[in-house]
């Protein structure tokens, strides 16, 4: 697999599985309008990923859902960060703060490279997480003095240093008031138990009747 | 033999899946029609990511090229080139018509939480500028919830991408 392939897929499988995270919350989060809010957000993420799949399907002569659902977890290119399962608030928030602050640095990187598809998908994409940055930035906001909060986001700071390469680490650590000499990013290339345990409900469906058109 | 305005004609009549008063072209998602003997290329992108509505509209436009006697190659074009300033002019008032809020223009950056909790939007039913962002978030990815202090009732806002 060439670097190409290899770095839309890292990128695909943050925001599906993040996407999946978030849409956990349907039905239970704290608040009706926090409900609409989390499922619109999972909706758009993994959008996203589907759209990265696809050039990365283009890349690799496969298709979409065999990216997004055919492969074994460990194939999988995602970061640890977004495959936690999190059961509380805090850490939710804090981790959506995180994760829109990281993905926002990636994204900027992106528009700026070389490779026109790349650098036009990672526009259109940038254009739809604004929306999600200002749910983000409005609870991080309500939620900044909250020991609870505060400590979340400690606790998931090396994870989020660990979404992006090294070399975007400091412009992440500015952005959010944090140091990356303070800690030891947690690296992808390593899964989470989380990881197997989400796969496996995720392509329940879909591995029941393998070959199927749906 | 079709012509490309035929295909813009036809186009024109199809209805957006998810908010069926406006069309596909009134939505601006049509980026280019090309005819080459009997074969129709059109350019099609997407409003946001995620729409479900996105095959619906793919088929459709094949149906309707087919019926025209075309060819049909429907090509989807993931870049940013679609913003709500595509939307048409005809577009805007059928959404409102429809109690849909139109998007505000873009500006140069992208919208910001101050801007949608001004009051900038206008209320499709009273045209009341006093409203309030209820969620940034609504039932598709592409709209807001707020709701109108003057007539009393949530309304659907477009956003602004």
């Amino acid at each position: 697999m060439n670097a190409r392939a290899r770095l839309l897929l890292a990128i695909a499988d943050d925001e599906l599985i993040v996407g999946w995270r978030d849409s956990e919350w349907t039905g239970i989060a704290p608040t009706l309008e926090e409900d609409v809010a989390f499922s619109s957000i999972a909706q758009n993420e993994i959008g996203h990923a589907r759209a990265l799949y696809q050039l990365a399907a283009a890349e690799l002569g496969n298709d979409a859902d065999a990216l997004a659902f055919d492969r074994a977890p460990d194939e999988y290119r995602c970061a640890p960060f977004v495959e936690l399962h999190l059961l509380d608030w805090a850490h939710t928030i804090a981790r959506r703060y995180l994760y829109e602050e990281a993905d926002r640095v990636r994204l900027d990187a992106l528009r700026r490279s070389d490779d026109a598809e790349l650098a036009g998908l990672a526009a259109k994409i940038d254009r739809e997480e604004a929306y999600h940055r200002m749910h983000a930035e409005m609870w991080a906001a309500r939620l900044r003095d909250e020991p609870r909060f505060r400590a979340a986001v400690d606790e998931l700071w090396p994870y989020a240093l660990g979404m992006l390469e090294p070399e975007l680490r400091p412009e992440l650590a500015r952005r959010v008031g944090l140091s990356v000499e303070s800690t030891q990013a947690i690296e992808r290339g390593e899964h989470t138990p989380e990881l197997a345990e989400l796969w496996s409900t995720m392509t329940e469906v879909r591995r029941s009747a393998p070959g199927a058109a749906w | 033999m079709v012509t490309e305005s035929q295909v813009w004609a036809a186009i024109d009549e199809i209805p957006d899946p998810e908010i069926p008063v406006i069309s596909l072209v009134d939505l601006g998602v049509i980026r280019d029609v090309t005819v080459d003997g009997e074969r129709v290329h059109v350019e099609l992108t997407p409003t946001f990511l995620g729409c479900p509505a996105l095959e619906a509209m793919t088929r459709a436009i094949e149906q309707s090229i087919a019926g025209l006697g075309g060819d049909p190659e429907v090509a989807v074009i993931q870049d940013d080139s679609w913003s709500t300033d595509r939307i048409t002019t005809a577009g805007r008032a059928k959404l409102r018509a429809a109690g849909l809020a139109p998007p505000a223009p873009r500006a140069a950056g992208a919208t910001t939480l101050v801007q949608l909790q001004s009051n900038a939007f206008r209320c499709p039913y009273c045209g009341s500028t006093d409203t309030k962002l209820e969620n940034i978030f609504g039932p598709t990815p592409c709209r807001s919830l707020r709701w109108c202090e003057t007539c009393r009732q949530p309304f659907e806002q477009f956003k602004t991408i």
